[in-house]
């Protein structure tokens, strides 16, 4: 956070309704998303209870598990989620693209789309993670064979929940993430994690304020927790006595009883997770409202290449992911998410003034109006005479740039601006000199209008979206035997596919 | 989560343990009457590792010192906290935790021999839950502190383990008992701490707040053990600065141990306890008839009015922030009352807004409406740059 979103915090509390820390939506949302809202048995590492899926919002989709520490019924529980989950990822590979990416604008086949999995919170991510990691080895011929969807069920959950590192990846998003990055509440992050409390300070109920509304939410008997966890009360008083009668009902093989108790078990998981179901899709709308960043396609195609690749892997047979990244396979992922995140926040700040308006308090980026230009100006000082226009900008912004440094503009990304002088007379706003070069036409007058004339409101950060050479790193054959030396390839052993889930 | 065990109803109100302590009886005195005549609740290690984490709280010092039920003080204020225990976790807690000593401690010993290379099959076994079937907390201590001493004392090599032992640590200039759901086991002339959580470690990799939490909690035990140790005159280096902490391995619940270094915890844990404001200094700020007491009737119902106990609550300073939310039974009370606070936004927000203390400051300062007196002048400065930022991208003013 910043004392901008701080600010927005604070004026939230007073106006008791949420207030925006962002001008355009910095996300990518699919015209048909899939909503996943999971329960997980209380004190279990991943033990799945419920689940409501669906991609469409009078339809959800409700699996249950009558109980969820019986091996069978989870692997049954994971069958059917898969039979919910595979078909509409396996859809989008249906039409492909033909497309000029990378550095080198070489051609690349791609899915046209790529799905987007909602979840409503960091820890639904996690538990995505988790009946990924818990799936994805298992085998569906020898000891505990299970269906041929699970394992495959496994590697998909896996890769989607390993692309939320991805700074701006939209592949699997949390609802309570997507909302706080574009509204600041009156409460504190903590409590933004409450997606009733969070849609209540945005869009609040007609009659209540934010504030009110974030109040109410909190009660778990109107709004149970979102999940993955349920609400303890809930635990005790209605899902243990429940559960023991299903439990009861196996025991005697008594199948009349068993299926009233398991009608009662899905009627009260049904009303722990219809309000969730209900919040997601409010949030979709909410997120709708907003119009789309000007980087989010681009970003989105990135999604979708990373979805193709998957696809592919998964056609060809490729191994599930490892437990553990390699030496070498963990220091590439963390360069490219650095590289990534520096990209992704200046994308953020290019396309959304009030992002930019963050970056120009810390002093990494400066916005005024030219004063004067001179757009003809040459440099002759070379061997061979070169087009330097210069041109005065007058800033409010405290300018921490120094003199030799080079700006971007997001108005034109492909311009350098390199900084000559800047002078800040006391009190008043600072004059900053700037000398352009590159994206003026080839001759020695500038094309028209790449050149900001005076009068112009401008704006230079000292950060760009350029394309950065990846660092260099080992082959894994050849990791240093400070980082355990050569990788032996990983084979799926049967002790991966046979681990105890109980 | 961590269960409790032997959460006796049986406790009798301490009195302090130093024999010319005068002062401290006074000091016990005024916290029995804060209390109300109810049993205390006692310290454990979570309770501390919060105490530490929000040094500042004068409200939950004092109300953890005097063993006061925050859960019903909270819920009869109005403001029951957001926090249960679900029994699937309790179940699943006890369960593990009975695997672990099953057998004689078999699947204990089997972690043992792999993470202290234990060179013997077996070890003694010493359950401290009661003395001589006395359960108060005088005599488990004080046979918890003899058969320590004992062990201490031998240069016998073979492995005892004691389960359930009663411990004791000063906090804020008062001894404190403390109920932990450890095990300290002795090999050679060394004392380990062995805790025991029912979170799964997967991949080598656990829940980061969770492991967090099971490290500090160690911590305090440790320092516990080497201050009972220390006081029949052993050094420090008599207990383990690392612990073995056992959790379900994947998604099994067969036992795997990993062992955990605590000196950093144990330094701030030091040090948090240092700053600890003594009790009875915090006390003397106190109007003298304070109390929490709930005046229960002899039918159990509570006759203490709910305006009177809220009064007597915010006589005591709190210091709020959204992490109790996580810790304390107090926090929707403290919530509410730090309403309008920048504290109540989260710490970030705090320090951003220049930690200016109210949130209408903030924004007076923010549009230029207030004076800003000498200590807040560079967050006016500050403050009114993101407004003008703001006002230029949205249009309209703060």
């Amino acid at each position: 956070m910043t004392t901008l979103t701080s600010l927005a915090r604070a004026r939230a509390a007073e106006r008791g309704h949420a207030e925006p820390v962002c001008t355009v939506r910095h996300l990518h949302l699919s015209d048909r998303p899939l909503v996943f809202v999971p329960l997980t048995l209380a004190g279990e590492a991943c033990a799945p209870l419920a689940a409501m899926i669906g991609d469409d919002p009078r339809a959800p989709r409700l699996l249950t598990v009558a109980q969820p520490r019986n091996r069978d019924q989870r692997f049954a529980f994971t069958a059917e989620l898969a039979a919910a989950v595979i078909p509409y990822l396996e859809g989008f590979s249906a039409a492909s693209e033909t497309v000029l990416a990378g550095p080198g604008r070489e051609e690349r086949t791609r899915y046209c789309d790529a799905p987007q999995v909602l979840v409503p919170g960091p820890a639904a991510i996690t538990f995505t993670r988790m009946l990924g990691r818990s799936t994805r080895f298992r085998r569906t011929d020898g000891p505990y064979p299970v269906p041929a969807l699970v394992p495959l069920l496994g590697r998909w959950l896996t890769f989607l929940a390993e692309h939320t590192e991805i700074p701006g990846s939209c592949l699997l998003v949390a609802a309570t993430d997507a909302l706080s990055l574009h509204w600041a509440t009156g409460q504190s992050p903590a409590e933004d994690l409450n997606l009733a409390a969070l849609t209540g300070w945005i869009s609040p109920p007609a009659g209540l304020t934010g504030s009110q509304a974030a109040a109410v939410a909190e009660d778990p008997l109107t709004w149970p927790p979102a999940g993955p966890a349920t609400d303890p009360t809930f635990d005790n008083e209605v899902l243990a006595p429940l559960m023991e009668a299903c439990d009861r009902a196996a025991v005697s093989g008594d199948e009349p009883a068993m299926r009233r108790a398991r009608l009662a078990l899905d009627q009260a998981l049904r009303s722990q997770l219809i309000p969730a179901w209900e919040l997601m899709w409010q949030a979709v709308g909410l997120l709708r409202s907003l119009p789309p960043g000007g980087h989010v396609a681009a970003r989105w195609d990135a999604d979708k290449d990373a979805f193709t690749f998957h696809a592919g892997h998964l056609r060809d047979g490729g191994p599930p992911q490892p437990r553990r990244d390699s030496a070498v396979a963990a220091a590439r992922r963390l360069a490219r998410l650095e590289r990534l995140q520096a990209s992704y926040g200046a994308q953020r700040a290019f396309d959304d003034p009030l992002v930019m308006a963050e970056r120009r308090l810390a002093g990494e980026a400066f916005a005024g109006r030219v004063t004067a230009a001179e757009p003809g100006r040459v440099d002759r000082s070379g061997r061979r005479a070169v087009l330097r226009p210069r041109v005065t900008v007058e800033t409010s912004d405290p300018v921490l740039a120094e003199e030799g440094s080079v700006v971007t503009s997001p108005a034109r990304p492909a311009q350098e601006a390199r900084i000559v002088s800047v002078s800040m007379p006391g009190g008043r706003p600072a004059q900053v000199v700037l000398e352009l070069s590159k994206g003026m036409g080839r001759g020695l007058t500038a094309v028209a209008g790449s050149v900001p004339a005076p009068g112009e409101q401008v704006c230079y950060a000292t950060f760009h979206d350029g394309y950065q050479p990846p660092p260099a790193f080992p082959e894994p054959d050849q990791t240093p035997w400070t980082h355990g030396g050569p990788l032996q390839p990983y084979v799926p052993s049967d002790e991966d596919a046979q681990e105890a889930w109980s | 989560m961590a269960l409790r065990v032997g959460e006796a109803a049986t406790r009798r109100v301490s009195i302090g343990f130093r024999p010319e302590g005068g002062a401290v009886n006074v000091t016990e005195a005024r916290l029995d009457r804060i209390r109300g005549p109810i049993q205390p609740r006692n310290h454990n290690a979570r309770t501390i590792a919060a105490l530490s984490s929000n040094p500042g709280c004068a409200r939950r010092a004092v109300m953890d010192a005097a063993g006061v039920d925050k859960q019903q003080v909270a819920a009869h204020a109005g403001f029951p906290a957001p926090f249960g225990q679900s029994r699937f976790a309790l179940s699943r807690g006890n369960a593990f935790e009975a695997q672990v000593k099953a057998d004689g401690c078999a699947e204990l010993l089997r972690l043992l021999r792999e993470h202290l290379d234990l060179p013997i099959p077996e070890a003694s076994y010493a359950d401290l839950e009661e003395a001589g079937g006395n359960t108060s907390r005088e005599a488990r201590y004080a046979r918890t502190r003899a058969l320590l001493a004992r062990a201490a004392a031998s240069g016998d090599d073979a492995g005892t383990m004691f389960d359930h032992p009663l411990l004791r640590l000063g906090v804020g200039g008062r001894p404190v008992y403390l109920e932990p759901d450890l095990l300290a086991f002795k090999l050679g002339h060394q004392f380990h701490v062995v805790e025991i959580k029912s979170f799964a470690v997967i991949d080598g990799q656990a829940d980061g707040d969770k492991v967090a939490a099971a490290v500090i909690q160690s911590a305090v035990y440790v320092l516990a053990l080497r201050q009972v140790l220390g006081e029949l005159g052993c050094g420090p280096d008599l207990v383990a600065d690392e612990v073995l902490l056992v959790c379900p391995e994947n998604f099994a619940s067969r036992p795997a141990g990993a062992a955990l270094d605590v000196r950093r915890q144990l330094t701030v844990l030091r040090r948090q306890l240092a700053r600890l404001e003594r009790i009875d200094s915090l006390l003397e700020a106190l109007p003298p008839g304070l109390t929490f007491d709930l005046a229960r009737g002899p039918d159990g119902a509570v006759q203490r009015p709910r305006a009177e106990l809220a009064d007597a609550l915010a006589v005591v300073p709190a210091r709020y922030t959204p992490d109790c939310l996580a810790s304390c039974e107090m926090c929707f009370f403290c919530r509410q009352e730090a309403a309008g606070t920048t504290a109540a936004l989260g710490v970030t927000a705090l320090e951003d807004l220049g930690g200016v203390e109210h949130i209408a400051t903030a924004l007076h300062l923010a549009r230029g409406s207030a004076d800003a007196p000498g200590v807040q002048a560079e967050a006016a400065v500050l403050l009114r740059a993101a407004a003008r930022l703001r006002q230029e991208c949205l249009g309209e003013a703060v």
